[in-house]
């Protein structure tokens, strides 16, 4: 067994889980205060990688294209928000489905057209692009290790925010009874617009803090979208503390379980039928995880309304 | 069935929709455009999937966001055995239609303790694992798909998928049956309780229905039949892949059903005809018929949620 | 001795710090109309879920007929007998009138795995649902789209879906919430009129309508029944002034 693989893969999958937490904090907020099924959250992960290209190109600078881009997430969703998304809060759950699935469709085609199919892309800046070495010979990308804490930064802040700050009594207040919340005579429309923003901003920071390894491309978004899905139902709708640890147990299974599963059916079939079913195994493992679970707490994990 | 209620506009509509479908490999070559019949053939295999979506949807409340994953499992069970060998029709439309029942049924045994939103996400993600495996699985084409090389044999000379008319009309007697069973299905007293379920299903536990099991049958019912759409379009394309069940595909068939008209028997005719042949005159035109179309159905959403059978049905308030 | 069809022994049921029913014991005797009544939040709402099912007690029990029902379903508690309506009328508002009571009578039927025939033309469901509609007096309104009826149409609707299911014991949740005067008075006359062919357990503030139907009156106050007997015995009590009224 070599630990140390295991250990990156650790640090591999932990990168993933705070993909994974970014998109699905803001989709279980907007799900939970706002009751909105907002397939769209996957087109704004998309906008952050392809704003944060685009600035980057423009200023030559990944620090600086991919700040300029936050405050652009901001406006995009805010803008989303106000035209079509803010129709659709007393709509039915099939509505508001079939609308952001329109809104999908659009977004990536749009997106298509604009950058063709390859899509455009963040270069690593050299002094980022080295390895660092941890105890014990783990090598890490030095890149990964900015991706994790910058999440782990934002984990925090939210954390504050919603545990500590006037806002995020409200967005707790708002995530487990919302009529309550307007019946205290907040403006609700703006504490609407102002989660869904957050929201944006979570997603599109998610997405160009993960362009600079991966791509950015038209339909980049509904793979993780399908993932943070899974990810909330585990952790509880409308929890932050559950979406946390959800993502963080989503990812690790997920990565370490497919270097685990391919090793370990190695030992117990031949060559031809391990690389038959390893992938497929693994493929299906975050499902099997969520079907347990809900199994046993239809509600998730950490339901904020109780169950 | 009420013949006055031909008359009507709704009736009207609807039999045009049925008559375009007995007439288009008549009309198609009159007027040139041959592929006409192939849109229709799919149209109608499409629309075997939107009905059983609209049992379990329409008239049972339950927006199952995974129902392509079905249509899949149908096609598949067609395109394996196929390569192993096994073209009979008598043990490849069995094994697909039960397998798809099966599916729904541990599928659904899953989702349906689970409510609303939990219920849509759920069986998207249910959907994508499954799509993921046949990815993976590559002895049947994984990515690339699986071609089929002969249609499912019935095993009499007389009775011929391969040849194309027989092909288009088995498709449509198939289509037309569904569409019997889903009217009494849904008039019956299974399907009131479905129905009722859907309108209150507090108040049905209160008066003596645990509606989980009804639930149950309804979506493993709607599974199957979904299968069989699976089935046919396997043969027609003489093709299979992972793309017959894409979440993207539910979602369309969601669309298809609402567009129709959701909780009618012949919505989903409509739905499917519209929409299919929608997208196949705009991608003719245009590769990037999604931007048209993704403000389209925003629109449809926000101002027609009746679709066009709603629509129709005013014209008869007014007038009668 | 009158035989005690409902005992509810010592049923306690907390929501965090808040106790909702504390301890309570309360006897419902076949055939008579026993009213539950109390200042809001004393914990009415909270007793008829757990008699109906759709709250399990902290501690205590239900013995319904006999059985011992603290732990049946919501579903089986109807098959065993005991029906509730509810005060928030709750039917199947896209069906007709005819359809929702129907829907209660097959509920008690069965052969609800039946698929092919019309529901429509089952005369056996349809004929009896029509002769619960004679009694409720909604027999002109049969066709109508139970959304389009009128509020007091739509009580007694809710009324006769309980019916249907041909109970012993009927559990009403505030039968009368909503109901102008006139209403009212119907209604009291046809519950009163259904007195000795059903057990009721009726939670209600309207005080004219308990003091003309009930045999007995249980007051429920903090979740605990601090008074139970016949309403002239409930009418002079003191503690009972004092809980409805503040000090005289």
């Amino acid at each position: 067994m070599n630990y140390v693989l295991l250990a990156e893969q650790f640090f591999n999958g932990f990168q993933l889980g705070i993909i994974l937490f970014l998109v699905a904090a803001g989709l279980t907020l907007i799900f939970g205060i706002m009751d909105l099924v907002n397939l769209a959250h996957g087109t704004l992960y998309m906008f952050g990688a392809f704003f944060a290209s685009t600035f980057v190109a423009l200023t030559d600078s990944m620090v600086l294209g991919m700040i300029i881009a936050i405050p652009a997430m901001l406006a995009a969703g805010i803008l989303l928000e106000v035209t079509i998304l803010r129709t659709l809060y007393e709509r039915n759950h099939l509505d508001q489905v079939l609308a952001t699935f329109g809104m999908i469709l659009f977004f990536n085609e749009l997106f298509l057209i604009a950058w063709g199919p390859e899509g455009t892309g963040i270069n690593l800046p050299p002094y980022l692009t080295g390895m660092v070495t941890l105890p014990g010979g783990i090598a890490v990308p030095e890149y990964r290790m900015v991706i994790i804490a910058s999440g782990l930064l934002i984990a925090l802040f939210l954390y504050l925010l919603v545990s500590k700050t006037r806002i995020g009594m409200l967005i707790r207040a708002g995530a487990s009874n919302r009529e309550m919340v307007g019946a205290l005579g907040i403006n609700i429309k703006l504490l609407f617009t102002l989660v869904f923003g957050l929201g944006a901003v979570l997603a599109g920071f998610a997405g160009l803090i993960i362009t600079p390894i991966t791509q950015a491309e038209s339909g980049m978004g509904e793979s993780v979208l399908i993932l943070a899905f899974v990810v909330i139902v585990i952790g509880g709708i409308g929890s932050i503390k559950g979406a946390f640890i959800a993502a963080m147990l989503t990812g690790i299974i997920d990565t370490m379980g497919r270097s685990f599963i391919d090793v370990a059916l190695l030992q117990i079939m031949d060559t031809v039928a391990a690389e038959t079913a390893g992938p497929a195994i693994s493929s299906m493992m975050i499902y099997i995880l969520m079907a347990v679970i809900l199994a046993i707490k239809p509600s998730g994990l950490f339901p904020p309304k109780g169950a | 069935m009420n013949l006055q209620k031909l008359k009507t506009p709704l009736g009207i509509y609807n039999t045009i929709l049925v008559l375009l479908c007995i007439l288009m490999p008549v009309i198609a070559p009159i007027i040139g455009q041959e592929f006409y019949t192939d849109v229709f053939a799919r149209i109608m295999i499409v629309t075997i999937a939107a009905i059983s979506l609209n049992l379990i949807m329409g008239y049972g409340g339950m927006i199952s966001f995974g129902h392509a994953v079905f249509v899949g499992i149908g096609g598949y069970a067609v395109g394996i055995l196929a390569s192993h060998g096994i073209e009979s029709a008598y043990i490849q439309w069995p094994v697909g239609i039960l397998m798809s029942g099966f599916f729904a049924l541990i599928i659904g045994a899953i989702s349906l303790r689970t409510r609303g939103v939990y219920f849509i996400m759920i069986t998207l993600a249910f959907a994508q694992m499954i799509y993921f495996l046949s990815v993976s699985i590559e002895k049947y084409g994984s990515d690339d798909g699986l071609t089929i090389d002969a249609r499912s044999d019935f095993g009499v000379s007389f009775f011929d998928l391969n040849d194309e008319m027989t092909m288009y009309y088995t498709t449509f007697v198939l289509m037309c049956g569904c569409l019997y069973v889903s009217y009494r299905m849904i008039n019956s007293r299974f399907g009131r309780v479905v129905r009722a379920a859907k309108s209150n299903d507090e108040r049905m536990h209160t008066i003596g229905y645990p509606t989980f099991g009804y639930k149950l049958t309804a979506f493993v019912i709607a599974g199957m039949m979904c299968g069989l759409s699976g089935l046919l379009s396997a043969n027609f394309e003489d093709f299979i892949s992972p793309d017959m069940m894409f979440w993207t595909f539910s979602g369309e068939l969601i669309f298809m059903v609402v567009l129709g008209g959701m909780s009618t028997i012949m919505g989903p005719l409509g739905g499917a005809m519209i929409f299919l042949f929608l997208s196949e005159v705009l991608s003719n035109i245009t590769n990037s018929w999604h931007l048209i179309f993704g403000p389209f159905l925003i629109l449809v959403v926000l101002f027609a949620r009746g679709g066009v059978e709603g629509f129709l049905a005013k014209f008869e308030k007014r007038n009668g | 001795m009158a035989e005690v069809l409902l005992k509810v022994d010592n049923l306690t049921k907390r929501f965090g710090g808040l106790v909702a029913t504390d301890s309570l014991n309360i006897e419902v005797e076949q055939g008579e109309i026993h009213a539950v009544i109390g200042p809001n939040g004393g914990g009415k709402t909270t007793l008829i879920h757990q008699l109906s099912g759709m709250l399990k007690p902290d501690s205590g029990s239900i013995h319904f007929d006999g059985a011992d029902i603290t732990h049946l379903s919501a579903a089986n508690r109807c098959h065993a007998g005991m029906v509730r309506s509810y005060q928030i009328t709750s039917i199947f508002k896209d069906f007709t009138v005819l359809g929702n009571v129907a829907m209660s009578i097959q509920a008690k039927e069965g052969h609800s795995f039946r698929f092919w025939k019309n529901a429509d033309k089952d005369f056996d469901l349809t004929e009896k649902a029509m002769a619960i509609l004679d009694e409720m007096d909604l027999q002109d309104r049969a066709d109508v789209l139970a959304d389009n009826l009128a509020h007091g149409e739509q009580r007694q609707l809710e009324i006769a879906m309980a019916l249907a299911t041909a109970p012993k014991m009927l559990l009403l949740d505030e039968p009368m919430a909503g109901m102008g005067r006139e209403d009212s008075e119907r209604a009291t006359t046809y519950l009163k009129s259904m007195k000795g062919t059903y057990t009721m357990l009726l939670i209600e503030h309207d005080m004219d309508a308990v003091f003309a139907l009930a045999d007995r009156i249980t007051v429920l106050v903090y979740g605990q029944a601090i008074a139970c007997g016949k309403p002239e015995e409930i009418r002079g009590n003191a503690e009972v002034r004092k809980a409805y009224l503040g000090e005289d």
